[in-house]
């Protein structure tokens, strides 16, 4: 390991030093941009309120708005929960479907000419078409919600996924032929590695749109008696004309896609960060 | 290398046969013919090269050796039944897998064959090619060179009989190239293995060859066989002499020959 660690310790140059800096400056950008965004923006929100005398039934101020979620922390946090569970649930469920399916797909050429053409027809129909007739059939609300953050969830896992199954290099399949491995030694070994990349990608598409599932089931289908998801407290605030709530709602919807997309990019460069090219960071 | 030492000849260096082919025929898409009439015999120990030029079939035979396809016509026999491990494979990419280790891809062809406590055979078959404390390092982190190191260590963990090479050095700089050369006919003196190589460098194929197969396209067929009788071990020195050099020409009309048949 020591050849290749050598290079680090190489004199600096002029050229490097720039470079250095360079880079320092993009890391700081990267984190206080977007943060300069922000505050400029609810600065801005603010002004304008003020200046045109907006009455806050229309639109509140940000510090009504930090009030509302403050004060009504409580029953918000609980309905975050809800929404943060079934978001995970639906993806959890996504996931061992979507991976279980590609798998049976690339094992079988059958299987795939069979159940492809549905699984995309329950892609490219509707949610919101599809959901009230769940609910009815469905019991269970629970479960309803599920069902219908699942269907919108699964099939970028589906698709990425047997996509990434089939993208085995030539070469290696070849030697592990020469070798004698197995189906569930290519699987295991060299199909499921090479996908890898791709099902992660496919993750993180659907750990979006499971979140549009669970928002837009609710919008559907109601909680009935359960405690409401968010999507419930914005539905429920906007009966009441209540916008502030609304608003610390959809700041509670938006935080959740964020620890969403974050956590699964998390996961993504942790699986990759060794070896895949996009995840390795490189010098320039 | 002094005229007195005692030298084996690279005629009696190779043994009885290890696998031969029979006018074998390879059909591609029922109008391409790959291979016609094609009959070779390999021997025990010997490194025999196919040399011929692109679109000639050379990898086609290697790859139905190998069992990857199978002849449209005429027998492959092997001379003994192959155990797993028997025969391996070095192709002209390293074809390794970027999410391995070196140590992983190493003893890919001992996990394929369920088998354990290889850490010492692995640790061995790297100090062969020269990657010690490479163990650890993914496929990225390493050069062409040492990539390709590290196919050859994996092609040599399972001490097979019978190395099929498929232009294993092209993609690399002649510096590299010559090097990895002397390398190979150490580890092939080390493990005493069979060798086919396939090239299309004729320098190449003289200075690594007991026999070299010159083959040519349109239909591909072994159009001269030629044999390189000059001793083991061989070392730069012989890449200068006047001998190498005599083969050298001899093997270049063979090609001229070859590419004019087509």
């Amino acid at each position: 390991m020591t050849t290749h660690d050598a290079d680090l310790a190489q004199p600096a140059d002029a050229e490097e030093i720039a470079r250095a800096r360079r880079r320092r400056a993009e890391a700081i950008g990267k984190w206080v941009l977007p943060v300069l965004v922000v505050a400029l923006t609810v600065w801005l929100w603010d002004r304008i309120v003020v200046w045109n005398e907006i009455p806050h039934y229309i639109l509140p101020r940000p510090g009504r708005v930090l009030e509302e979620l403050t004060q009504n922390w409580a029953s918000l946090y609980q309905s975050f929960l809800v929404t943060l569970q079934l978001t995970f649930g639906a993806l959890a469920i996504a996931v061992i479907g979507g991976v279980a399916l590609a798998v049976l797909f690339t094992q079988s050429r059958w299987v795939e000419m069979s159940f492809f053409p549905y699984a995309v027809i329950l892609q490219v129909t509707p949610l919101v078409a599809i959901a009230p007739l769940i609910f009815i059939y469905v019991e269970s609300r629970i479960v309803g919600l599920l069902i219908c953050a699942w269907i919108v969830a699964f099939f970028p896992i589906l698709s990425n996924t047997t996509l990434g199954l089939k993208s085995v290099d030539p070469n290696l399949d070849d030697l592990f032929s020469v070798y004698g491995a197995s189906r569930w030694q290519r699987l295991r070994y060299l199909q499921a590695p090479s996908a890898l990349p791709y099902f992660l990608g496919g993750l993180r598409i659907a750990g979006g749109l499971a979140l549009i599932g669970a928002v837009v089931a609710e919008y559907v289908g109601g909680t009935g008696t359960a405690q409401g998801g968010l999507a419930f407290r914005i539905l429920e605030a906007g009966y009441r004309l209540a916008i502030p709530t609304m608003f610390a709602a959809l700041l509670l919807i938006a935080l959740t896609g964020v620890i969403i997309f974050a956590s699964l990019s998390l996961l993504s460069h942790l699986l990759l960060r060794k070896w895949h090219e996009s995840a390795v960071t490189r010098d320039r | 290398m002094t005229p007195d030492t005692p030298q084996t000849t690279s005629r009696a260096e190779t043994g009885p046969p290890l696998l031969s082919m029979d006018r074998i025929g390879k059909v591609f898409g029922g109008d391409v013919v790959a291979l016609r009439e094609m009959s070779l015999e390999v021997r025990e120990g010997e490194f025999l090269s196919l040399l011929g030029p692109s679109g000639c079939g050379k990898s086609t035979v290697l790859r139905l050796i190998a069992g990857l396809t199978q002849p449209t016509g005429g027998t492959i026999r092997w001379a003994a039944p192959r155990a797993p491990g028997d025969l391996s494979v070095v192709l002209q990419e390293p074809t390794l897998m970027p999410w391995a280790t070196v140590e992983g891809n190493v003893g890919l062809p001992f996990k394929l064959q369920r088998k354990g406590e290889v850490a010492d055979r692995i640790a061995e078959a790297l100090a062969l090619v020269g990657l010690e404390g490479f163990a650890k390092a993914y496929p990225r982190e390493l050069s062409g060179g040492m990539k390709m190191r590290v196919s050859i260590a994996r092609a040599l963990v399972t001490r097979p009989r019978l190395i099929l090479m498929d232009e294993p050095f092209a993609a690399l700089d002649e510096i590299t190239r010559f090097k990895l050369n002397d390398d190979l006919l150490a580890l092939k003196a080390a493990i005493g293995a069979t060798v086919i190589f396939v090239t299309h460098s004729v320098f190449e194929s003289v200075f690594l060859s007991n026999r070299i197969a010159v083959m040519a396209a349109r239909p591909g067929r072994v159009i001269r066989e030629m044999t390189i009788d000059a001793p083991y071990p061989r070392s730069t020195g012989f890449r200068t002499s006047a001998g190498y050099a005599a083969y050298c020409r001899r093997t270049s009309e063979a090609l001229r020959e070859a590419m004019e048949a087509a």
